[in-house]
């Protein structure tokens, strides 16, 4: 580092740090706009039916709508707690 | 044909009623027979702004409530021919604004205006939503600053899905970026948003950038349109603005900080 740096040092542009910021934020928020009103719904309901079955929780579920060419797809996500597998068959046996 | 153009933003403060009066004088300094509606309720200041708070009798919800008519509500400005003022009213009551009141009115205003000019209230709730309703157009007023984009790009979207045009699944409505209170030294220095960052955030044609300028606080202790201030150079960029929005090619102006001579600088820098 110069002498010169250290009396003068530079700052980061913070209009930079901004527009990323905004960028993430807005992609985001689009993209949540564009769902339909029966996703969080049909979120908790999935939700409802799995814990039956497996100890899973609410942010373990991820229902999302995408596009794939001219097709929508519905995509939904369900993150296993580890061991899972041997608990829900457990379960499922006396039902 | 009458054109709608909402005046819209979401966020407050950005200089919606500026603009909106500075474009309802711009276009009828044109020619256009121009009528300018203050759709917020309960927080009335465009009368002020153009200069004709001491005027008002009757005002919108009169009309839609059938106590006045148009005519005996719309204020014919002084300085501007072929410009009318509607002012809104005090009252509290949110819900004042009936749609089918509204639709009565614009429905007549259509017959006899060239241009009617929406002033949207700040926000997303009934007063926003009325405003943007019936619009052809929406000059959408942005600060080159994180919330106010972001409040942006919201409006657009609820353009594309609440408006009239959207509803009856018409031509989406026309949208503008106009770009307000810009700095080109602080954008020089990194510290702001450039016009190039907004419109790739927000996609939406930009009509014009309104330079930071101390005129506009001026203009309106008066009452006087910015735009009617030569001198000024926000005014001067609400008509380039103006000119662009009925089809005039334009350079845009006050992308860049100004020039300044050889002492000036020197001596505006050490004083700094």
């Amino acid at each position: 580092m110069s002498l010169f740096d250290f009396f003068f040092p530079k700052r980061p542009a913070t209009a930079s740090i901004a527009k990323e910021r905004l960028q993430i934020v807005l992609a985001h928020e689009r993209a949540g706009r564009d769902s339909p009103d029966f996703l969080p719904r049909l979120q908790r309901e999935l939700l409802a039916v799995v814990t039956k079955y497996v100890a899973v929780h609410e942010d373990m579920i991820r229902v999302n709508l995408g596009k794939a060419g001219s097709a929508s797809v519905l995509e939904i996500n369900i993150e296993m707690p580890a061991g899972a597998g041997s608990k829900a068959k457990a379960k499922a046996v006396p039902a | 044909m009458a054109k709608v153009i909402v005046v819209t933003s979401g966020k407050g403060g950005v200089g919606k009623t500026t603009t909106s009066a500075a474009f309802a004088a711009g276009l009828a300094l044109r020619g256009h027979k121009t009528v300018v509606i203050d759709f917020d309720v309960g927080l009335r200041n465009l009368d002020l702004v153009m200069g004709c708070e001491r005027r008002v009798v009757f005002d919108f919800i009169n009309v839609i409530n059938g106590d006045a008519n148009l005519n005996q509500a719309l204020i014919r400005d002084k300085r501007i021919d072929n410009l009318y003022i509607f002012p809104t009213s005090q009252t509290r009551d949110k819900e004042a604004l009936k749609r089918d009141g509204v639709d009565r009115v614009m429905a007549e205003l259509k017959k006899d205006f060239d241009y009617i000019i929406c002033d949207s209230p700040a926000g997303i709730e009934h007063g926003a939503l009325t405003a943007l309703y019936h619009a052809d157009a929406a000059v959408i007023v942005t600060n080159p600053e994180v919330s106010s984009v972001r409040d942006s790009d919201r409006i657009i979207g609820i353009l594309a899905s609440k408006s009239r045009r959207a509803e009856k699944r018409e031509k989406p409505v026309e949208e503008h970026l106009l770009l307000t209170r810009y700095s080109p030294d602080r954008v020089q220095k990194g510290e702001m948003l450039s016009v190039e960052d907004v419109k790739e955030i927000l996609s939406v044609p930009l009509l014009g950038i309104i330079p930071e300028s101390e005129t506009v606080l001026k203009a309106s202790n008066t009452g006087m349109p910015v735009i009617l201030d030569p001198g000024s150079p926000a005014g001067r960029a609400y008509e380039d603005a103006v000119a662009r929005f009925v089809g005039e090619q334009r350079e845009m102006r006050f992308q860049l900080p100004e020039r300044r001579g050889f002492l000036r600088g020197w001596f505006g820098r050490a004083a700094s």
